[in-house]
């Protein structure tokens, strides 16, 4: 048993590490939202940036770069994915950069909880291409000529079962193989040599929330196109 | 190209030969034996060869064109890292399947 923060309290040793990196993860998330409703004050207000460096200006920032993300990925006119791909984004950076403190280990690190997010983007990319296109949505499973539609159905029913697995095994392998790497180096040499793979770590837990939220974007841009 | 044809023929002629000696060996034992740690060396190898030349191809064409048109580069990113990202999946399921082999060797 490898040692963890968490099992300090006595109550909580009873549960996995995933769980209680994810609920920590969780709460600092609704802190951080909560912190930022509170500074940002009321709509009026806000159209005034402030001066200098301000906690508000930080949050700014970061959902000023988000928009404009998801803006740059699938269009001017889905603002409403602005929260849902936000918060994806941020719940799997803070558990892929927590990872880097000793003591804790990331949940993406479990393939319970990636699949999970997994999942989680399957429903919402299939529940906004009906909400976009209707019944019509079903008729590209069926692929772009009736004749082929019973060799196209059973290949895209695969393809789109296979993607909430492709996008869990992504994180989970990468943040594992990250985090195996790191503490082989770290048994060979505990000082200097590790701090190369610490930047390299920050740079995969990066690249990696981007990946998940990126190919989210094009999920769901994918299943709302209207054939033209 | 010739003497490294016959290398490689070596190797796997010595690899082919030596597998059955390995095998009666992880008969014997509870484990997996030597033969799992072969393969998760070589799941893990020719997966990491491949996936690198493809993600080569990949940055080189991105960055020729951002050679060509530097302007272009906000527009190129994100496709480059989409297409790393797709290619890079198929490297992270090999080093899944050596893990899972390691753990049997």
């Amino acid at each position: 048993m490898h040692f963890s923060w968490f099992h300090l309290i006595p109550a909580l040793v009873k549960y996995p590490d995933h769980v209680l990196t994810a609920g920590f993860c969780t709460f600092l998330v609704a802190v951080l939202s909560l912190m930022a409703y509170a500074v940002s004050g009321k709509p009026e207000e806000a159209l005034i940036p402030q001066q200098g460096v301000t906690l508000r200006g930080f949050f700014e920032v970061i959902v000023e770069g988000l928009s404009s993300l998801v803006e740059s990925v699938m269009g001017p006119h889905n603002e409403n994915m602005v929260p849902i791909i936000g918060s994806l984004f941020i719940f799997i950076l803070m558990n892929n950069l927590l990872g880097l403190f000793p003591g804790f280990s990331p949940a993406t690190d479990n393939f319970n909880t990636t699949l999970a997010c997994g999942v989680f983007v399957f429903f919402l990319y299939n529940y906004a291409g009906v909400k976009e296109n209707g019944i019509a949505y079903f008729k590209h499973f069926l692929g772009p000529l009736i004749w082929l539609a019973w060799l196209m159905l059973p290949i895209e029913i695969i393809s789109h079962l296979v993607r909430p697995m492709s996008l869990g095994l992504r994180l989970f392998g990468n943040m594992t193989g990250d985090h195996t790497v790191l503490s082989i180096f770290l048994n060979l040499l505990p000082i200097g040599v590790p701090m190369v793979f610490y930047f390299l770590g920050m740079f995969v837990c990066f690249v990696q929330a981007f990946v998940f939220s990126l190919l989210t974007m094009v999920y769901i841009s994918l299943a709302t196109a209207h054939d033209h | 190209m010739k003497s490294f044809a016959r290398s490689a023929f070596g190797f796997l002629a010595t690899l082919f030969v030596a597998i059955p000696a390995f095998a009666q060996e992880a008969a014997a034992g509870t484990r997996g034996g030597p033969l799992f740690a072969i393969a998760a060396a070589l799941a893990i190898g020719i997966a990491a060869a491949g996936g690198s030349l493809g993600q080569g191809k990949a940055a080189a064409a991105a960055l020729d064109g951002i050679a060509r048109n530097p302007g272009a580069q906000g527009k190129i990113f994100i496709p480059m890292i989409i297409a790393l990202a797709l290619i890079e999946s198929l490297v992270i399921y090999a080093l899944i399947i050596a893990f899972g082999l390691s753990g049997k060797a």
